[in-house]
């Protein structure tokens, strides 16, 4: 029997909370295994583990992976959460880059000083709001279906309400004007494996503290 | 008859160039319909062309397919060079990807502050010489193939020989120690599209020069 996925990461989102996220809709367990100084990432690297000596890196069916979009493909295609065809999945992928494009605005957010941060969250919500939602809820609008693509849950959904989550945390109104993501939201929330990832104790991380924000400054100085 | 894919970008490598590099390597005959003002972005904004208002994008196979992994990815399935099973394609993936991640660094030098310039250019040769090349090296060595992986022809080949180009052209001196990806960029730039590719008055896009980011900067707004 395969062994666990192991995560090699510290214990905080930043860029590998999409691959939990990914990892807990396909209903696959994983192990984690947490960089809390420095000297476990130089750990890694003088191991010959970490291809371009960067986390995240994710031990599954004998490699050793890195890159997170490596990762999440690896993920979605095993698990089939990429569509029927290549077509499909270029719609996937397409949908999944916007998502992780304003995604990686918002896991870097915790970070900021308190200046940027006022700078940063005052573009997350134009670009939530003018240019990412309205496109997303276009395509539910467009084709009335329960999921984004093909009539059935891809990566591109689990990262949607990833997002959605993360989002709201910033800025509680932000999905008032969208109806239908909100009701994309409520229903992928009530997915059974969604459902027991969403509740307290499973591996899914809170909004990074002060305290986890300086251990990972310190860890990646 | 299938028709042509249609390029939309403006006319410099930027997010564009390792595009027409897979479809030049594929031997896929394309057109480009060049942004030259911003008045030509905001028409494919209001046409509803551009799913999250950025190019590039590209009309293919029926569909207006923005964000440049998708684009890549689609192309490299259809014309099979993902490698052979799941397990291929993942390291095709995370070698792109780290590709990908460098060449970012390349792509954003021209356009970094004066003052922060020579920084960013020592980082960038750093990371070069030091992460990503002897990375590729030691793919090559591991297996002493003539590709990347699967010993066949695949989508990291091609994004790694545009990179060392790329690299050769801020300092020859940095692929000296890695006699693999010497060879490598040899062979596959021997190879009868990319040769095609490689030579003058093909759609292959120059280096980009100060007149270059000034034009991207008028129709992109920054």
């Amino acid at each position: 029997m395969a062994g666990k996925p192991i995560l090699h990461y510290f214990d905080g989102r930043g860029r590998m909370e999409c691959v939990r996220w990914l990892l807990a809709a396909a209903g696959v367990e994983f192990e984690e295994k947490f960089l809390k100084t420095k000297e476990d990432l130089e750990k890694l690297r003088k191991d010959g583990v970490l291809m371009f000596q960067q986390v995240p890196m994710v031990e599954m069916d004998g490699m050793k992976l890195v890159q997170t979009k490596a990762i999440l493909n690896y993920i979605a295609a095993k698990h089939n959460l990429y569509g029927k065809d290549i077509k499909e999945r270029a719609i996937i992928d397409m949908y999944s880059e916007g998502l992780l494009d304003l995604n990686e605005l918002v896991l870097y957010y915790p970070y900021l000083s308190p200046e940027e941060k006022d700078k940063s969250l005052a573009q997350i919500k134009e670009k939530a709001r003018n240019r990412y939602f309205p496109a997303f809820e276009k395509v539910l609008k467009g084709h009335g279906q329960d999921y984004l693509v093909g009539n059935r849950l891809s990566k591109a959904d689990v990262h949607l309400l990833e997002l959605l989550y993360h989002m709201e945390e910033l800025d509680s109104g932000i999905l008032a004007n969208f109806p239908l993501l909100k009701a994309l939201k409520t229903r992928l929330s009530n997915l059974p494996t969604m459902k027991k990832f969403l509740q307290p104790g499973s591996q899914m991380k809170p909004l990074e503290d002060a305290k986890c924000v300086t251990m990972v400054k310190a860890i990646f100085s | 008859m299938a028709e042509k894919p249609v390029l939309h970008y403006f006319n410099a490598r930027g997010r564009m160039e390792c595009i027409r590099w897979l479809l030049s390597a594929v031997g896929v005959e394309f057109e480009e319909k060049f942004i030259t003002s911003p008045e030509d972005l905001e028409k494919l904004k209001n046409d509803g062309s551009l799913l999250f208002q950025h190019v590039p994008m590209v009309e293919m196979d029926g569909m207006k397919l923005v964000q440049t992994r998708a684009i890549l990815n689609y192309i490299a399935a259809k014309h099979n060079l993902c490698g052979k099973d799941l397990e291929e394609r993942a390291l095709i993936d995370m070698y792109a990807e780290g590709i990908a991640d460098l060449c970012e660094m390349i792509m954003q030098l021209p356009l970094s502050p004066p003052d922060q310039r020579d920084a960013k250019i020592a980082l960038t040769k750093d990371r070069t010489k030091n992460r990503y090349l002897p990375a590729f090296e030691n793919v090559l060595k591991s297996h002493r193939q003539d590709y990347l992986v699967g010993n066949k022809l695949s989508r990291a080949d091609i994004h790694l020989v545009e990179l060392l180009y790329y690299i050769e052209e801020l300092d020859s001196s940095l692929l000296a120690t890695f006699p693999l990806l010497k060879a490598l960029k040899i062979r596959i730039s021997n190879l009868p599209n990319v040769k095609k590719f490689l030579q003058p008055g093909s759609q292959r896009k120059p280096p980009t020069d100060e007149k270059t980011i000034e034009a991207g900067r008028k129709i992109f707004k920054f």
